[in-house]
């Protein structure tokens, strides 16, 4: 990395000036890069190793498995953490657009500057107070809801009775899971619709658009890559949701789509934490091996948002 | 298509402030004015009160009267959109749309106005504006790469296309060669030439050469100092104004005696 004064003789390329700033700035940049992906690879290197018994141990020595093979253990989990993060992002994302619309585009200033603050403020309330709020006060508004829904659509396979006596079902933590990631999708919208360039939106209005019809050909396709990546954002932190979850849901396990009944998938995180008194000897390598798939589906789900914006890479508006 | 204009003694307010006074003048259809003055003046305050574009500042205002073809664009119930759709307007900055492609770009203004219209119109549509924007040969062939991918002059030429596609009766552009090389700049010229068979153009400029070379009339705006609003001082053929002004702060400008 140093370039010795020897070789500088020999090339007859000028080299820039190197400036003692710039070479720090330099070194911790490369240093702060390295220590991530150090880190990273070791959170790896710990979940892989820890995790290699509960794929290789006999199921039957595994007390938390209760005979089952690790792969039917954790398929419920798996597929109750994509469901309620799906169904969290459905009522979450337009939800959030709408908001960061308002603010950013129709809200007079003083009441966008307010509600800008009030979902910033959204965004610090601990998790522990949303699962409370979520398992005392929304599972008991809903229930009777869901009751009519379970009696009046219940041909409707999502709907499908019968209806959960308490409200926690999958619906309401995917509710919970949509207000919590709420802010962080709203406040990133509200960002990048923001930088939406004057130029665009008064090219759309000197086409004869509506506000509307502007919003929809200059704010929303320039904001497009902004608000895929709210939406990651948002849906790591429904997929990784501990606490929230573990006291809304009531889980029972088993694959099902069915909304409001009283038997719901698990996720992977709430389950870590609702297993932690029995967290001894093999049981943690399930517990773990859970964990490195939660980060494993994460990283897929982060991959294909990468994916969808490089596709239009040209048409971003970056060049 | 192409009608005239008549301003009846508009001001121009950006909230308290006032930034164009008293200006009365009319336009003729079939033909290229140029507005001439220098910073600041409100040219371009002015011009974007031709298609209603000034209202969409928070604060900005009018007092006065605008007429097309008789009909005043700021009476009470008329919809500014439905003006815009009207009054092309080409900015000062190239600004195609970025998320969409070259013929998108073109049939932006189309698919706003809510019409729904069969592939092969728009290709026509998409053909004979890009022609009429001088810009078919340089681009048919990759009609669906993206507008930002052209050359500051092309997107220029695109965003006139644009303009034009939607048919207006005029078109208004504030500075639209600024940003450009002088061949870019002949070539807009040029097309300006040519569009004048069919719209009312109105164009705004810095460069003298460009005003006697494109325009039939000319209006030079001036202000009194800095604070003060712009007034419109003088409005002749292009031809009176540059050779044979009857005001003196004209002369000193179009000679480049001013300030
Ligand atoms: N958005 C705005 N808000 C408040 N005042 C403005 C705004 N835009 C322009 N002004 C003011 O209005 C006056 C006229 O500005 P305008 O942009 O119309 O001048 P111009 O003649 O087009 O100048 P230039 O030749 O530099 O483009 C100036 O005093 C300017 O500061
Ligand atoms: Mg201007």
């Amino acid at each position: 990395m140093t370039p010795s004064t020897a070789s500088s003789v020999r090339e007859p390329r000028v080299k820039a000036k190197q400036r003692p700033g710039d070479r720090i700035f330099a070194g911790s940049t490369l240093t702060a890069g390295t220590l991530i992906l150090a880190m990273l690879a070791a959170v790896a290197a710990f979940l892989v190793i820890q995790s290699i018994p509960a794929v290789t141990t006999d199921p039957g020595e595994i007390p938390i498995l209760a005979g089952e093979t690790f792969w039917s253990y954790v398929a419920p989990l798996v597929f109750g953490t994509l469901w309620s993060a799906a169904l969290a992002l459905l009522m979450a994302i337009p939800v959030s657009i709408g908001i960061a619309l308002f603010i950013s585009h129709y809200a007079p200033r003083r009441l966008a500057q307010g509600l800008g603050y009030v979902i910033d403020l959204l965004a610090a309330v601990p998790s522990v107070v949303f699962g409370l709020w979520g398992a005392n006060v929304l599972a008991p508004a809903v229930q009777p809801f869901y009751s009519w829904l379970t009696e009046t659509m219940g041909w409707f396979p999502l709907f499908a009775p019968p209806a959960s006596g308490t409200g926690r079902t999958i619906l309401t933590a995917s509710i919970v899971l949509a207000v919590m990631v709420l802010p962080i999708i709203t406040a990133l919208s509200r960002e990048v619709f923001l930088q939406t360039p004057v130029l665009h939106e008064e090219a759309a209005l000197a086409l004869g658009a509506t506000k509307w019809e502007m919003i929809r050909t200059a704010v929303l396709p320039f904001g497009r890559p902004g608000i895929v990546s709210a939406s990651m954002l948002g849906l790591g932190r429904a997929l990784g949701e501990t606490m929230a979850v573990a006291m809304v849901l009531s889980a029972s396990g088993g694959i099902n789509f069915a909304l409001l009944t009283s038997s719901n998938p698990g996720t992977i995180a709430a389950n870590i934490a609702l297993s932690f008194p029995e967290a001894f000897g093999t049981n943690v390598n399930v517990l773990i091996a859970t964990g490195l798939l939660l980060f494993a589906i994460t990283l897929v789900v982060n991959s294909i948002a990468r994916w969808i914006i490089a596709r239009r890479k040209e048409f971003s508006g970056a060049n | 298509m192409s009608k005239r204009i008549e301003v009846n003694d508009l001001d121009v307010y950006y909230g308290k402030f006032k930034a164009v006074e008293g200006v009365t003048l009319s336009i003729e259809p079939r033909s290229v004015t140029a507005f001439i003055g220098p910073s600041g003046c409100g040219k371009s305050t002015f011009i974007r009160t031709l298609n209603r574009m000034h209202e969409v500042i928070p604060g900005a205002h009018v007092d006065g009267e605008v007429l097309i073809d008789g009909d005043n664009l700021y009476a009470p119930g008329v919809d500014p959109v439905l003006v815009r759709r009207q009054i092309g307007m080409v900015f000062q900055r190239p600004n195609p749309f970025p998320t969409m492609s070259i013929r998108e770009n073109v049939l932006a203004g189309v698919k706003l106005n809510n019409r729904r219209i069969s592939r092969s119109d728009a290709d026509d549509l998409v053909e004979g504006s890009l022609k009429g924007a001088n810009l078919w040969n340089e681009v048919r062939d990759r009609l669906d790469r993206p507008g930002s991918g052209l050359s500051g002059g092309q997107q220029q030429r695109l965003c006139i296309a644009r303009a034009i596609a939607v048919q207006p009766d005029i078109i208004l552009m504030d500075e639209p060669c600024s940003a450009l090389d002088p061949i870019s700049t002949l070539a807009i010229e040029d097309l300006i030439e040519e569009m004048k068979k069919d719209y009312t153009i109105v164009i705004v400029t810095h460069n003298m050469q460009q005003a006697s070379r494109v325009s039939d009339r000319t209006a030079f705006f001036n202000i009194a100092g800095t604070g003060k609003p712009g007034k419109l001082i003088e409005y002749d053929d292009t031809t009176t104004m540059f050779s044979n002004p009857s005001v003196q702060a004209t002369e000193d400008y179009v000679s480049g005696r001013f300030g």
